[in-house]
């Protein structure tokens, strides 16, 4: 197999990481595994995983059949994942939640926590209490006292010992799962990118329902090196002299509307270097601390630190943005939002005045599962595209 | 050669043909109608009886049916195109233009005469043209008589709704109400004007040039509203309407 071949082949894998997980879950579930579904990058996957239990994620990405189902109870002018989230589970369309064992929820965003509590009635849930504050002082204790709980409660539910030892090892195998995305999000550095951002959010999500972590490494590592040994024999996704507008994509949700933003961008030949936001680089780059002594403390401490709007005040999340700018040599920035998520809605204007102050073209898009607003969404992702090439190539 | 900019709007479609030395030498509006495919069809035809034959022009399409024009060479969006007519129009190169559309309303902030930043209306029509045109309707009043009668009004009343759907209920009550067509009127033009303002935001700041583009361009009344609240003279012109055409027109001619 040429190298080009085993890369497509690996990119295969990936993309159908999510339709093989369902049978991966539905064999693990007969066997008596135990499955804990999740939402959120707070959901603490070192404990679940050092239980030996499998971690899924639950957000909802589709409007149908979710979404309409959803609003019969739910508001209508309500986030669209949460909606799609809750749909998927209610009409039983989520594998996932369907195998899951017990669902872990965060105290994130107003929406997520009243959905919580609806989804108590459907589904074993376990909610952990997350502080709004990001600043360690004033909240770590907290945090970490809920974490204690988690863990105790896993023990209590399933019956089961999570040793520190345990949590040690996972702890060493997430940072080596992150460090992946970190390594993946450095192909975006070179000019041109030897990834797309496209391939990347493929990765990023296929890597979620990865759920035999051996396999997940391999293929993992495998792909980073032939990612970039096909760029240096100049056959990556651009030709060695093709300069495309590099675009930071910042903002949440994304998932959902891949198709009217995020492949949009790169079919009208703008390059997505990197993102930025609870999946993006920030978060995926920081480690924990395998050397802290108490490993519930390190998982803490690094959970805490995850650059999302729910936090408030988020400065952290603003200090990374401007080093990103900075790092990825950003050309342009697209921030995308869904309708009615708070906050991140509000903390775009943040991003806006950041990118202001360095003279950085920005452009927020506003939009939402369901169709109807592909046109616009693509004008204005074309227009700005078209800027960005007309002030880079004179 | 020559050079064929069309602009194809949700209400209206503007041609503009202009020669090698970028001279202006043909312009049209008509409706868009429902069939794109089918108006720009009927504008090759046109083009052909004024002696322009296809072989003769290169042609760049803008506006929501940009990709429908069969012929064109290129498609570039109106947020370009507009900015790149309204330089040529007004020969200024630091200057926001608002133009109001019949689907959604664009600001776009000019520095050197490149496109620095814009910004439109989200999914809904309210600051749109077609929001006047509607509440023009629902007062049995065409759009120029609407813009005109709102000068005397003596009671200056406000819509609330910013959604054309309730904002037209709430003219419909007015009207009920026995409230005088000016007041009215008056109503409507200075909603869209608070629209545009507030869209206006971060982008062009206080006292900075304004020019308008769009179906508006001779809506006397409309620019000395739109002057007023945003403190500054803005400026039209009878041609403003075929900005995004002309600005197609001009990247027509970078083709080769
Ligand atoms: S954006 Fe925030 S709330 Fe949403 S999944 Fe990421 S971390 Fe959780
Ligand atoms: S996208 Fe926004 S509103 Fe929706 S769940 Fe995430 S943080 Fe909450």
């Amino acid at each position: 197999m040429s190298n080009e071949e085993e890369f497509q082949s690996i990119m295969d894998e990936f993309r159908d990481a999510k339709k093989n997980a369902s049978l991966f879950c539905k064999g693990a579930s007969e066997r008596g595994d135990v499955v804990i579904g999740s939402f959120c990058q707070y959901a603490p996957t070192e404990i679940i995983r050092a239980a030996g239990f499998y971690n899924v994620i639950l957000c909802g990405f589709n409007y149908d059949p979710a979404v309409p189902l959803a609003e019969t109870e739910l508001p209508a002018n309500l986030c669209p994942l949460i909606k799609s989230s809750y749909g998927n589970i209610l009409g039983k369309t989520c594998p996932f939640a369907f195998y899951s064992d017990l669902i872990v929820g965060e105290t994130t965003c107003d929406g997520k926590k009243k959905m919580y509590e609806m989804l108590q009635e459907l589904k074993q849930m376990h909610v952990i209490h997350l502080p709004n504050v990001p600043d360690k002082e004033r909240s770590m204790e907290g945090w970490e006292s809920e974490l204690h709980r988690f863990k105790e409660a896993l023990e209590e539910r399933f019956n089961v010992k999570i040793t520190d030892e345990q949590l040690k090892n996972t702890i060493k195998t997430l940072n080596k799962e992150r460090s992946y995305n970190a390594r993946m999000y450095e192909l975006g550095k070179l000019d041109p990118p030897a990834m797309t951002g496209v391939q990347m959010r493929n990765v990023l999500t296929a890597e979620y329902f990865m759920l035999d972590e051996k396999n997940k490494a391999v293929k993992s590592e495998r792909m980073l090196e032939l990612a970039k040994q096909l760029w240096d024999e100049g056959k990556g996704p651009y030709k060695k002299d093709e300069h495309p507008v590099r675009i930071l994509v910042s903002g949440a949700g994304l998932d959902g509307v891949l198709d009217k933003t995020i492949n949009v961008i790169e079919e009208l030949g703008a390059a997505i270097v990197c993102y930025e936001g609870c999946c993006g680089i920030m978060n995926m780059r920081r480690p924990i601390d395998e050397n802290d002594p108490d490993p519930i403390h390190a998982i803490a401490d690094k959970y805490l630190e995850v650059p999302c709007a729910v936090m408030s005040p988020n400065a952290r999340r603003f200090e990374q943005f401007r080093n990103v700018l900075d790092e990825w040599k950003v050309d342009g920035v697209i921030s995308i939002t869904v309708h009615a998520c708070s906050p991140f809605d509000i903390e775009s204007r943040a991003l806006e005045d950041i990118c202001n102050e360095n003279d950085m073209p920005f452009l927020h898009v506003r939009t939402d599962y369901s169709p109807g607003d592909e046109g616009q969404v693509r004008t204005r992702i074309e227009a700005f595209i078209e800027m960005l090439q007309a002030k880079k190539n004179g | 050669m020559n050079y064929v900019g069309i602009d194809m709007g949700s209400t209206c479609t503007k041609v503009i043909v202009m020669d090698e030395s970028q001279k202006i030498i043909f312009h049209k509006v008509m409706p868009t109608g429902w069939n794109c495919i089918e108006t720009a069809q009927s504008i090759l035809e046109m083009l052909e009886e004024q002696g322009i034959k296809r072989e003769q022009f290169k042609c760049v399409a803008t506006g929501y049916g940009r990709i429908s024009v069969p012929y064109m060479d290129k498609a570039i969006t109106e947020i370009s195109c507009h900015g790149k007519g309204a330089c040529y129009l007004f020969g200024e190169k630091d200057f926001t233009v608002i133009d109001i559309g019949g689907q959604d309303t664009k600001v776009i902030e000019i520095a050197g005469g490149a496109v620095k930043n814009f910004n439109m209306n989200d999914k809904c029509s309210a600051g749109t043209g077609k929001f006047l045109e509607i509440m023009a309707a629902t007062l049995g009043l065409g759009l120029n008589d609407l813009c005109e009668l709102s000068r005397e009004s003596k009671n200056h009343i406000v819509i609330s709704s910013m959604c054309t759907v309730f904002a037209e209920s709430e003219v419909v009550s007015l009207i009920g109400r026995g409230t005088e067509k000016a007041d009215i009127a008056y109503a409507v033009v200075e909603s869209i004007v608070n629209k545009v303002h507030g869209q206006l935001g971060k982008i062009a700041p206080k006292n900075s040039v304004v020019r308008l583009t769009g179906g508006l361009c001779e809506a006397p009344y409309i620019i000395e509203a739109m002057s007023k609240k945003l403190d500054t003279e803005v400026k039209s012109d009878p041609m403003a309407r075929y900005a995004g055409a002309i600005g197609a027109a001009l990247y027509a001619t970078a083709i080769k």
